[in-house]
């Protein structure tokens, strides 16, 4: 049995993904011209890991661009090249074709060979450009003199039946390097293994390849002694030379402790994998700590042995933290150097360029479906809550005193549980707000616009779900201001206006509600140009329009007032999509817009999806609930208003307007509801831009509902939407609104 | 007499011990049986929320502890016993394949343990029940008891549970 690669393939995907992420936020932030050396460092960083992992896992395409990137970050890192626009630009490219290639590997896009190929070539220019030769090894500087040769010692992970076909992966990988020799081999009774490597390369490369396979506990990389003399040092302590103290002080690789020492001629250099979640790096780390002293001081050669720790969890802010205050017990010479609590100065100086991953700071990633059953729990548990007050308001409060008061603090405990679990769902928005510096970026430069984005309420949290469904019409709201809305420097110098224009993000929570809202200072809507559209597709305009009224139209299908067809935009779909998929979510849009002055779009969503707020309706014996963002009004019919077409009452007269009647108690064949119009209610819905008028018994009342499935257990019925279970614990169906709209305009039922 | 027969086959089931566990109920004088691994609980019948449009052996959908769940009424499927509901109207929810459905029965009578040789085959022959649904008839002394394949019938197209026909 091999060891399966592909059950880490999933691991590998988050990680380079999340490496991507920040190697992109690092490179949106970074000035070109005075470019934070923490900054460069981390990017550097995430591209090293890249490179190795997916070495590891064999994914060629990606490592061939990830090393020439990381070969060029590195001589920027080491202050051998500045840092251009042109760098910045060549690796934000890169990224891009990066993600592609996972993409592809992950079976969701298409590869883009030629991109990939393009960006290597160009990165090399770059290489070329930076007038000395470019080492191959990434890392060896050249006034180190390089080592013939490590020792590797470590343990395999994973099933150890599978160990020698893993061995034998491993020893090809390394080949590449240069000559392997197996000195021991791991047997049945021991997992460690030994091998001999000669090569040039640095030792950190190595670690990279080991990192996949080897226990990151038992993970030693030693210089191969023969050749190496005292005063010689591995390839990367030659950087000591060059660099300043404080700069490696800080960095995530920790190497600056042992700065201070004399020169080193051994060195043991401990790497974890953190190439699974935190809690475990935790366990890792929790045992290794136990583990201290190590063994293996005792076994080497009687030289200057230091053990350098370097990031665990490949760098994730957290697990580095971590790192630290695990490297300290286990390095004496470092207390020696600096104070018991070396911890707390160094994760102090952690860079504030970091924030971008702050936010996952001491969190554990759990699968949805298991917070999704806790919701669903402590449902069950506030409806328990809410028969047991019921029953107990009979009760003579002077004899239950204690059960009263019990039940009280019930009832306030179970409301803070279900916040808190609620709240689990929520993400902040600058999940979502975070991708548009990029996209501004890129569209400004195409466009030759100057653009600022200000982004304003990012904590504002939403559920999660809303946050993944929101991205794409925001994207597009974004793309549209950008291109419709600003003009472009010389229109803007004209109107006396700034030559960069601004677009505003800003979310904030209003009544139960979130909005969002898109603003630009450019242009404003042209009020007389979608008029005389409208009017030349034949739409039912006039020019007394209001304003809001007109706004509305650019949501029309098909509607579109752009002189010419950008890239960008102008198609004239968008803005009618944009609206339905808000819709969609139970939400609304809303355009205010000035000429002039600029236009802002308003986005208001719910909370959550899975609460609705509904107006829980009657007719015969069943109660159902009609989602509240559809009904218009609702009223007591007149026999004047309702109007016959070929004999049969179908239509009914609101305010001049003719809607057509939807009998609910017909479509769902409801026995005992009121047949007679005066008796019952009419309630005006509106769904997709049509009107229809429900015809019920009595309004019940208005709650707030939480949605659940009726296909988990049954299957799709036509005319719900869902269901959800009311406070007596009975089963009450959510209206599927708008098709009840349409069934309304295709088939009209019978009337009573 | 029944007693009688009952004992003497846990006894026999013990020593062959490939026997298969049933639990058996009645739907107006008929006996059937059903494996027990597929039942999750029994409970009363209460608090139907009616379906619309949907067939009369579906008697809607009850909240069991949050979850959605629809009741249809062997009885009328299978055209026996009285469907009437009375406070103790019994529910044998089943959980097939992570769906949960319940079915009201007449009444639940005990579980019991059947060795293969004791399920003869069905012949073919007419009834309000497709006879592809039923596993056998097992002889238990005096008693017919028909066993019935519950998963398949409650995911067939008849029983319009489920969207698509699952076989």
């Amino acid at each position: 049995m091999a060891i399966d690669m592909s059950q880490f393939y999933q691991v590998f995907f988050e990680e380079a993904a999340e490496h991507l992420a920040s190697m992109e936020a690092l490179l949106l932030a970074i000035d070109p011209g005075a470019p934070d050396p923490e900054e460069v460092n981390a990017l550097f960083r995430a591209a090293h890991s890249i490179k190795g992992s997916s070495g590891t896992f064999g994914f060629q395409d990606m490592m061939e661009v990830t090393h020439i990137l990381e070969t060029m970050l590195d001589r920027v890192r080491k202050g051998e090249a500045p840092l251009t626009d042109d760098m910045v630009d060549a690796s934000l490219v890169s990224g891009d074709v990066l993600k592609n290639l996972l993409a592809a590997h992950r079976g969701e896009e298409e590869a883009d060979r030629e991109a990939a190929e393009a960006i290597c070539h160009r990165l090399e220019a770059l290489c070329r450009a930076l007038d000395a030769p470019v080492p191959v090894p990434v890392t060896a500087p050249p006034a180190a003199t390089p080592v013939t040769g490590f020792d590797l010692f470590f343990s395999l992970v994973g099933d150890h039946a599978a160990e020698a076909e893993c061995l034998a992966h491993l020893i090809a990988e390394l080949g590449s390097f240069g000559a392997v020799e197996t000195i021991e081999a791991p047997g049945p009774g021991s997992p460690n293994c030994q091998l001999r490597i000669f090569t040039e390369v640095d030792a950190e490369v190595l670690r990279g390849v080991l990192d996949f396979v080897a226990d990151g506990a038992t993970l030693r990389v030693e210089s191969f002694t023969g050749a190496a003399g005292d005063n010689e040092a591995y390839g990367f302590f030659g950087d000591l030379d060059e660099q300043p103290t404080t700069e490696w002080r800080t960095s995530d690789d920790a190497y600056g402790f042992f700065e201070p020492l004399p020169a080193v001629s051994s060195a043991v250099v401990e790497e974890a994998y953190g190439f699974f979640d935190e809690a475990e790096v935790a366990n890792l780390l929790t045992r290794q700590q136990a583990a201290e002293p190590y063994g293996f001081f005792t076994e080497l050669p009687p030289l200057d042995d230091v053990p350098v720790e370097t990031a665990y969890g490949l760098f994730e802010p957290v697990p580095v933290a971590a790192s630290v205050q695990a490297a300290a017990p286990m390095a004496p010479k470092v207390a020696e150097e600096a104070p018991a609590p070396v911890p707390s100065p160094v994760v102090a100086k952690k860079p504030s360029a970091r924030a971008v991953g702050a936010g996952d700071s001491g969190s554990i990633r759990v699968s949805v479906e298991k917070v999704d059953q806790m919701i669903n729990l402590v449902g069950e548990l506030v409806i328990t809550q809410a028969m047991l007050t019921q029953a107990a308001s009979n009760v003579d409060p002077v004899i239950f005193e204690r059960l009263i008061n019990g039940l009280a603090q019930l009832e306030r405990n179970t409301r803070d549980l279900q916040e808190s679990v609620m709240s689990i769902r929520m993400m902040p928005i600058s999940v979502v707000f975070s991708r548009f510096p990029r996209v501004v970026r890129d569209l400004s430069q195409k466009l030759g616009k100057q653009v600022e984005l200000k982004t304003i309420g990012e904590t504002t949290e939403m559920d999660k779900s809303l946050v993944e469904r929101i991205t794409d019409p925001l994207t597009h709201l974004v793309r549209n201001s950008l291109d419709h809305g600003l003009e472009t420097p010389e229109k803007r110098r004209a109107a006396g206006k700034p030559e960069t224009g601004t677009i505003t993000l800003s979310a904030y929570h209003q009544s139960g509600n979130i909005v969002i809202e898109v603003g630009d200072d450019g242009a404003g809507l042209n009020r007389a140009r979608i008029l005389a559209k409208a009017k030349e597709r034949g739409m039912a305009v006039s020019d007394a329009m209001a304003d809001q009224d007109v706004w509305q139209l650019i949501m029309e299908p098909g509607f579109s007032t752009a002189e010419q067809v950008t890239e960008v935009s102008g198609r004239g779909v968008g803005m009618d999509v944009v609206k339905k998929n808000i819709s969609a979510m139970g939400g609304r849009i809303e355009l205010d817009s000035m000429t002039g002055v600029g236009t802002r779009i308003t986005v208001r969503l719910p909370l959550t999806l899975a609460i609705l707020d509904g107006m829980s309706v009657g007719v015969g014996l069943e109660t159902y609930i009609i989602p509240l963002g559809y009904v218009m009004e609702s009223m007591q019919p007149e026999r004047g208003m309702m109007k016959s077409v070929s004999g049969v009452e179908r239509l009914i007269q609101v305010r001049g307007e003719y809607l057509p009647v939807i009998c609910l108690h017909d479509v769902f064949r409801i026995q005992g509801a009121i047949t007679d119009w005066s008796k019952g209610i009419m309630v005006v819905l509106e769904a997709d831009g049509q009107s229809a008028a429900l015809f019920i018994d009595q309004l019940i009342g208005q709650h707030q509902v939480v949605i659940k499935s009726l296909e988990a257990n049954y299957r799709r019925v036509p005319g719900i939407a869902g269901a959800t279970i009311m406070g007596d614990g009975r089963v009450a169906l959510i209206l599927d609104v708008p098709l009840l709209v349409s069934m309304a305009r295709r088939v009209l039922p019978a009337a009573a | 007499m029944l007693q009688a027969a009952q004992s003497a086959t846990v006894n026999e089931s013990e020593e062959s011990g490939f026997a298969q566990e049933l639990l058996t109920f009645t739907l107006g004088a008929e006996e059937y049986a059903i494996d027990i691994l597929k039942v999750q609980e029994i409970r009363g019948y209460d608090a139907v929320t009616t379906i619309a449009n949907a067939p009369s052996f579906i008697k809607g959908v009850i909240n069991l502890r949050g979850t959605i769940v629809p009741i249809v009424d062997l009885r009328i499927k299978f055209a026996v016993g009285v469907a009437e509901y009375t406070p103790f109207t019994v529910v044998i929810i089943l959980n097939i394949g992570g769906r949960v459905v319940g079915m009201v029965v007449d009444a639940v009578s005990d579980v019991i343990a059947l060795k293969p040789e004791q399920i003869r085959p069905a012949p073919d022959f007419a009834s309000s029940v497709d006879t592809a649904y039923i596993m056998g008839l097992g002889a238990l002394g005096e008693r017919m008891l028909i066993v019935v394949d519950i998963e398949r019938l409650m995911l067939s197209s008849e029983m319009a549970l489920v969207d698509d026909v699952v076989h």
